[in-house]
């Protein structure tokens, strides 16, 4: 038993082995957006669930991203078959309330489901306080690069993506986005406005 | 109850493969072969104690005992009882305890066999099925504990995976699986128990296990093709093999096996190349583990991912202990491998035997460099990346098509060498094989360099094949005056010719995937009731749009009429099966099979109240060759497995005398290939 | 779930089914020749080329040719319509780059680093051949006779 070829050979394997030891140090399903960072696609959507006062907005009604140019935009894609986001409705639905007023806007995304499904779920969550629009084949949910339902994007008032979370969305980590956000462009509040 | 009896027996058995992993080597060391003897007690009791905890599983399962983990987390009150038991394997913790089942057995069985053979060679290559059990009861007792106890006891569970209920071959795929995977551990035991005992020159490690290695490569082969049936017929897309990370996993150790199987023949008969099939024989074993630990330990993302956790982590220590050891026991014994290599001629089997090799082993690497690549770029670039299809496609076929013309030349070839006038009376006659092959191919709109070349190397190789067996059976006439169904008979009792129907299968099968793949035609399209839709000449209509409740499911499905000449020859009925556990519902596309092809249909999507059906049409040609191929694959392994019929005194030994043994006198060093 | 719940249900999978587009894909299932389905297929054939090369997101590792799901289907669609506008296979798959990263390409784009996945296996394969054949050589060299 050559034990000096032995450890040449035991050597040879370290490189593999430290390969797998970090490998468990990532999740191999989470694919990181190149979207945060660059200007945030462009979207032109119908609402089909109003929302409510005073953030509502009429069934039928085309939101606009470049209308919204000026304020921070909360995006959010979801779906009634989608479990984790009813786990964030409420977290969404409140925080988008006590922002109102401010130069804060949040828009829903209706994936891959049809209005009245929506609609019924968004009864069935006791209602939203913003509204929600359809995206028909998708177009604009493949603009931003979704892999899965929910992902929520925050647009800083110059229409940059400036932050991307996939799954249900914390109250805390919101509000801290969007204070941080706030706090950065506190001169252009003068203007404010939907 | 039946939690504690199967605990206690997992606990006693962890005792007992300790006590038998120190015994052994501790008895050879002293020469107690009364020791030994117990360390063989201690392989047979933990047999015994795993059958105890396996045996208690599957009566938890059938009678519902949710008081027991494992139970509770794959088992419900709904689920048919043939599904109940096979759920066996069906998660993580199961598997384990499938697997360690296998392994006892197959150690036991093996141990038993060669007992009474003397040396240190069997004592050694128990204590090393011991070393091998030890992990794995490390995990049963520990963190892979399929017998915790539940409480509160819920009142039922939520069944297996809806996956794993659609189908027929779900029973079939994973113990077929196991059965090879784990039966690589055998000849991976007799040679390390050949390095350990010091008797690893000698060729009688890869005598014993001849038959245990062609049975799990038999059984390897068929857990593949059953995977890929499986696949096939249940995922939807038509498709049955993606190279996902862990179909990749089963086809590594399959791929360095085969080689062993071509690459023993030369050490048997030529003494060479016995470092390299230490190699391949350790090589496939510590494939096997590196495969279930890329599949369970979450560090990969697959379609077969099982629930992660400390699990990885104890996978990652035993991989480290196999790999190390293993390493360090091939090379630390490499020198004394060394032989002075004697070939007599380049044109040889020898010769293709050595390029199959190369090609099987390159192959091998290509995959495996493919499935952990994402890995590694994402260590060292911080990007994630995709190592998909296009990739490994084209890096492989130009290996697969060399090997499907490397099997008609290697049959043909003699041993030794063989003159000109030999070889061009050897491989000439099969090009007839190959132009035909290639014609039709052509013809038939094939334009694809690789799948030309797969057309026109299959027909060589089949032809080639057939010829040996038609020659074998001449000479059999010839010499002895038997009529053809002795022949026939006789020869196949012959070891070699298991080889060729093994050829023949494989070429099957790669008839089957380059046909499938060249000449596939689908069609999607939304059809109302009454509707047709034509594809490559076969059409189908849809009849009606129906839903039904059962036992565990809710089925939905379109009734599709399959027309010929404007009747109906056939019905076909695509499915969509909804479970109460997912949100999604599971497509179950239906196959119609003939030996021409097979008629896939799957349902896209539906209207509500049957108003109509989006179905997607696949007409893919010669699919089932492949399922049939791989039968005969599993044939040729049964053939050479069967006893050798004995030869008659008047025959001639079909083997060559072993070489003289090397001169001994200082010749000057020579590193071996 | 009730029977009735199933078949309201199908009405997600069929998706937002917009009339003018079923009545397209039954136009596809009943008119034989016609020159539109001569160009289409053409058409057809380039999307699949491109759908291959790319990855489905919410599916194991195939591509969004082979993949039945919904998500695979829109993004066909965004492949042929941008195909049909004129844009090349490279600049599709670099718009789908540009949103999910490199990560959607089934096929690591042969640069820089990813090199590697492409040249050890040329170079096992090479390597080989040349032991082999070296090998073979030395091993076909009549044996010197001892003295």
């Amino acid at each position: 038993m050559n034990w000096k070829r032995a450890s040449i050979a035991v050597l040879f394997a370290t490189p593999l082995l430290l390969l797998f030891a970090w490998g468990f140090t990532r999740d191999p399903d989470v694919i990181p957006s190149p979207l945060p960072g660059r200007e945030a696609p462009k979207f032109t959507l119908e609402v089909f669930a109003p929302g409510e006062a005073p953030l509502s907005r009429p069934i039928g009604d085309t939101v606009r991203l470049v209308d919204l140019r000026g304020q921070v935009v909360v995006l959010n894609f979801w779906a009634s078959w989608c479990l984790a986001c009813g786990h964030e409705h409420a977290t969404l639905s409140q925080t988008a309330l006590s922002y109102a007023g401010r130069p804060v806007h949040f828009v829903g995304v209706l994936y891959n489901d049809t209005a009245s499904n929506g609609t019924k779920w968004i009864e069935r969550m006791g209602g939203q306080s913003y509204p929600s629009v359809t995206d028909p084949e998708s177009r604009t949910a493949i603009d931003y690069g979704l892999y899965g339902v929910p992902e929520t994007f925050v647009i800083d008032p110059k229409g940059r993506v400036v932050y991307k979370n996939t799954g249900a969305i914390e109250d805390a980590k919101l509000r801290r986005v969007l204070d941080s956000l706030m706090a950065a462009n506190a001169p252009s509040q003068l203007k404010g406005g939907p | 109850m039946t939690g504690i009896v199967a605990q206690n027996a997992l606990l006693v058995s962890l005792a007992v493969v300790v006590f038998g992993m120190v015994i052994i080597p501790l008895g050879v060391q002293r020469k107690r072969t009364g020791w030994i003897e117990l360390g063989y007690a201690a392989v047979y009791t933990n047999f015994l104690l795993v059958s105890v905890a396996v045996v208690a599983m599957i009566y938890a399962l059938v009678t519902h005992d949710f008081s027991i983990s494992y139970v509770a987390q794959v088992g419900s009150r709904e689920t048919p009882l043939f599904y109940t038991v096979i759920s066996l394997w069906g998660a993580l913790e199961g598997s384990i305890l499938f697997w360690a089942w296998v392994l006892s057995l197959y150690a036991s069985a093996a141990v038993w066999i060669n007992r009474r053979r003397p040396g240190n060679l069997v004592p050694y290559a128990g204590a090393t099925f011991m070393a091998i059990s030890l992990f794995f009861a490390i995990m049963l007792v520990g963190p892979a504990n399929p017998f915790l106890a539940v409480s509160p006891v819920p009142l039922d569970g939520p069944g297996p995976n809806p996956l794993l209920q659609n189908h027929i071959l779900m029973a079939v795929h994973p113990p077929l699986l196991y059965l090879g995977y784990v039966g690589m551990s055998v000849p991976f035991a007799f040679a390390a128990g050949a390095m350990l005992s010091g008797e690893v020159t000698s060729d009688d490690w890869t005598h014993i296990t001849r038959r245990w290695t062609l049975a799990s490569w038999g059984f390897l082969s068929a857990a593949i093709i059953a995977g890929m049936w499986w696949s096939y017929e249940v995922l939807g897309w038509g498709g049955y093999w993606a190279w996902d990370p862990v179909e990749n996993a089963s086809f590594l150790p399959w791929l360095t096996a085969t080689a062993y199987l071509h690459s023993v023949m030369v050490q048997q008969r030529r003494g060479m190349l016995r470092l390299w099939n230490l190699n391949l024989v350790v090589g496939t074993f510590v494939l096997t583990i590196l495969g279930t630990f890329l599949t369970r330990s979450g560090i990969l993302s697959s379609v077969h991912a099982f629930t992660t956790g400390p699990i990885g982590y104890y996978f990652l220590s035993f991989i480290v202990v196999v790999l190390v050891s293993t390493l360090a026991l091939v090379w630390g014994n490499s020198e004394r491998l060394r032989t002075t290599g004697q070939l007599d001629s380049a044109a040889s089997r020898e010769t293709v035997l050595l390029l199959n090799n190369l090609f099987l082993t390159a192959f091998m690497f290509t995959v495996l460099i493919g499935t952990l690549y994402p890995l590694v770029a994402e260590a060292l670039r911080g990007v994630k990346v995709s190592v998909g299809r296009p990739f490994f496609d084209r890096m492989t076929l130009p290996m697969i098509v060399a090997l499907l013309f490397l099997m008609g030349v290697g049959p043909a070839l003699p041993w030794r060498s063989a003159s000109r006038a030999e070889v061009r009376a050897k491989l000439l006659p099969p090009v007839a094989g190959a132009l035909l092959f290639t014609a039709v191919a052509l013809i038939a709109g094939a334009r694809d360099v690789y799948a030309v070349l797969a057309f026109c190397f299959v027909g060589y190789s089949a032809v080639a094949n057939l010829r040996e067996y038609w020659n074998g059976m001449q000479r059999r006439r010839a010499a002895h005056g038997e009529g053809w169904g002795t022949a026939l008979a006789r020869g196949v009792g012959r070891r070699q010719y298991g080889g060729y129907i093994a050829h023949m299968g494989v070429l099957l099968v790669a008839l089957g995937i380059t046909a499938s793949s060249t000449f596939r035609r689908e069609r999607e399209a939304t059809l109302k009731p009454g509707e047709t839709l034509t594809v490559a000449g076969q059409t189908v209509r849809l009849k009606e749009v129906w839903g039904r409740q059962e036992v565990q499911r809710s089925v939905i499905g379109a009734t599709m009429e399959v027309m010929k000449n404007g009747a109906v020859v056939g019905v076909i009925e695509p499915r969509m099966n909804f479970y109460p556990t997912s949100d999604q519902p599971v497509p179950t596309p239906e196959v119609r099979s003939t030996i021409a092809g097979d008629l896939y249909v799957n349902l896209m999507a539906f209207e509500p109240q049957g108003k109509n059906a989006t179905v997607k049409v696949i007409i893919e040609p010669l699919t089932p060759w492949i399922w049939f191929g791989g039968g005969v694959v599993v044939l040729g392994a049964i053939v050479s497995i069967l006893p050798t019929v004995p030869p008659r005194r008047s025959e001639k030994v079909a083997f060559a005398a072993p070489p003289p043994p090397p001169p001994v006198v200082a010749v000057p060093r020579q590193a071996e290939a | 779930m009730t029977f009735l719940g199933l078949l309201l249900g199908g009405v997600i999978l069929a998706g937002d089914a917009n009339p003018l587009v079923m009545e397209h894909a039954v136009l596809m299932a009943t008119v034989s020749q016609s020159a539109q389905q001569a160009s289409d297929s053409a058409l057809d054939a380039r999307t699949s080329a491109v759908a291959e090369e790319l990855r489905c997101p919410v599916c194991q590792g195939v591509s969004i040719q082979e993949s039945p799901s919904e998500l695979a289907g829109q993004m066909r669609a965004v492949v042929k319509d941008q195909l049909r506008a004129g844009r090349s296979p490279d600049q599709v798959k670099a718009y789908f780059v540009s949103k999910y990263g490199e990560w959607i390409l089934l096929e690591p784009k042969p640069r820089g680093f990813n090199l590697i996945v492409y040249a050890l296996p040329a170079a096992v394969i090479l390597g080989g051949l040349g032991v082999i054949v070296f090998a073979v050589r030395r091993w076909t060299r009549p044996v010197a006779s001892p003295e």
